[in-house]
């Protein structure tokens, strides 16, 4: 047994590129099994080693870990990367849950109609800018530190830059009414683990096209 | 200032029920402030105690808590509900994820146009007797302890409990494949802070109706 945990999910981003992240910036090594095809995920389904019959699911310490918020939430814990106490740990959960709502429009963009995708781009552009970005601009602003929470890197911190770069690819100058997040930014890729995952050839995943797309839909039936 | 946590929200259940089942479990006393109004809900925004402008919004302990998952990870790890170590707290976190994600479904019901109805009502028997009720009951089975994990009671087994109480509201006999979850109802039941939420006169909000629809979409103009 390699100890290294096991990620099983397609390649592509999608749910498991959070987890992908959170890892990697935990300085954790980890191995891929990537889903092909549908019959790979009945395979897996069959094999009982899915709960509730979905991906993403990751095998880590003798646990078959389902659901993305559960695997995320044990990884930060395991890496200290959840705060010092309970109440530094809300401030991260509120944190990561915004983030979340944010990422997970940008992840579903792709699989749009072509006659929505315009207005919901719209969409994801306005609530960067007008709900989600202007919060960490003053959780920075208030404290002054060079991460969110407790002046430690922690997941709220990690989430917050994938975020950045994946709204940035929506809209390259999305951050030009933060600069504090700009500066965060900075600093953050500059985290050592973090600058290695963001170099070509880690296991970050690139930006979902339509090849992708269509695999995904053929996998999961939809 | 009273120090019983505050939940602000409408009079209904909507995102704030579980919270109220899971501080009910927990023998915790709340109040209640109620959006009845879009100017209320424009002054919460308008006087900064909604993080990313949404409720569930509850006062406790000091903080502004939003994001249902922050929320009640929050008060599962004030009052005990979080298993004793990492590894319960995933199995708990797994457990609940996969609950929720079988609630949404009932929670959207009412905002669906009448004619997805009966497909939605299809789904949702779908999920709950092939992929979620299965999953639980061969973890009963499978440890013969009362609870679902740790020999404890936890926040996975209220959600569960919840759960299953709003899936027999849509399909009464929804339990009748699965012995292990009508035991684990029974005794749920009869938990003692769980009995009290169950009778009437408690803070337990009833199904969503129509005045409650309206009241949602006239605060959210949705």
């Amino acid at each position: 047994m390699a100890g290294k945990p096991k990620l099983h999910y397609n390649n592509g981003r999608g749910r498991m590129e959070s987890i992908r992240w959170l890892l990697a910036a935990a300085g954790v090594e980890f191995e891929e099994q990537f889903i092909e095809k549908r019959e790979d995920l009945e395979k897996l389904c069959k094999d009982g080693v899915l709960m509730f019959q979905q991906v993403p699911m990751v095998e880590i310490d003798g646990m078959k870990m389902v659901q993305t918020r559960a695997i995320l939430s044990y990884i930060a814990a395991k890496y200290n990367l959840y705060g010092k106490d309970l109440k530094e740990r809300a401030w991260i959960d509120m944190y990561v849950e915004g983030t979340t709502e944010l990422m997970r429009m940008m992840i579903n963009l792709p699989f749009h109609p072509p006659d929505t995708k315009e207005e919901t781009l719209a969409l994801i552009i306005e609530r960067a800018t007008n709900r989600y970005f202007p919060v960490y601009e003053r959780a920075l602003k208030d404290h002054g530190y060079d991460y969110l929470v407790g002046n430690k890197l922690s997941w709220a911190d990690i989430q917050l830059l994938e975020a950045i770069l994946m709204a940035e690819e929506c809209k390259p100058d999305i951050l030009s009414a933060f600069p504090l997040l700009q500066a965060f930014k900075g600093r953050t890729s500059n985290i050592p683990t973090i600058k290695k995952f963001l170099q070509p050839g880690s296991q970050r995943k690139p930006r979902t096209n339509e090849k992708i797309v269509a695999i995904v839909r053929k996998i999961y039936n939809f | 200032m009273s120090g019983k946590p505050r939940l602000i929200y409408l009079d209904g259940r909507g995102r704030m029920e579980s919270t109220r089942w899971l501080l009910a479990a927990a023998g915790v006393e709340f109040e209640e402030v109620y959006l009845e109004t879009r100017e209320q809900y424009e002054k919460l925004i308008k006087d900064g105690d909604l993080m990313f402008q949404q409720v569930p919004l509850v006062e406790m302990d000091g903080m502004k808590l939003v994001q249902t998952r922050a929320i009640m990870s929050y008060i599962a790890g004030k009052y005990n509900l979080y298993g004793k170590d990492l590894k319960e707290r995933a199995l708990i976190d797994m457990y609940v994820e996969g609950v929720t994600d079988l609630m949404l479904m009932i929670l959207m019901f009412p905002f669906s146009p009448p004619e997805a109805k009966e497909k939605n009502l299809d789904s949702l028997k779908d999920r709950a007797i092939n992929r979620y009720f299965p999953a639980f009951e061969k973890v009963l089975k499978q440890h013969g302890q009362d609870f679902l994990v740790g020999n404890k009671m936890s926040w996975a087994d209220v959600q569960l409990i919840e759960a299953i109480l709003a899936v027999e509201e849509k399909i009464p006999a929804v339990l009748s494949g699965f012995p292990q979850l009508q035991a684990f109802k029974k005794r749920m039941s009869n938990v003692p802070t769980i009995k009290k939420f169950l009778q009437p006169g408690s803070p337990r909000k009833p199904p969503p109706d129509e005045r409650y629809v309206a009241t949602v979409k006239r605060v959210f103009k949705i």
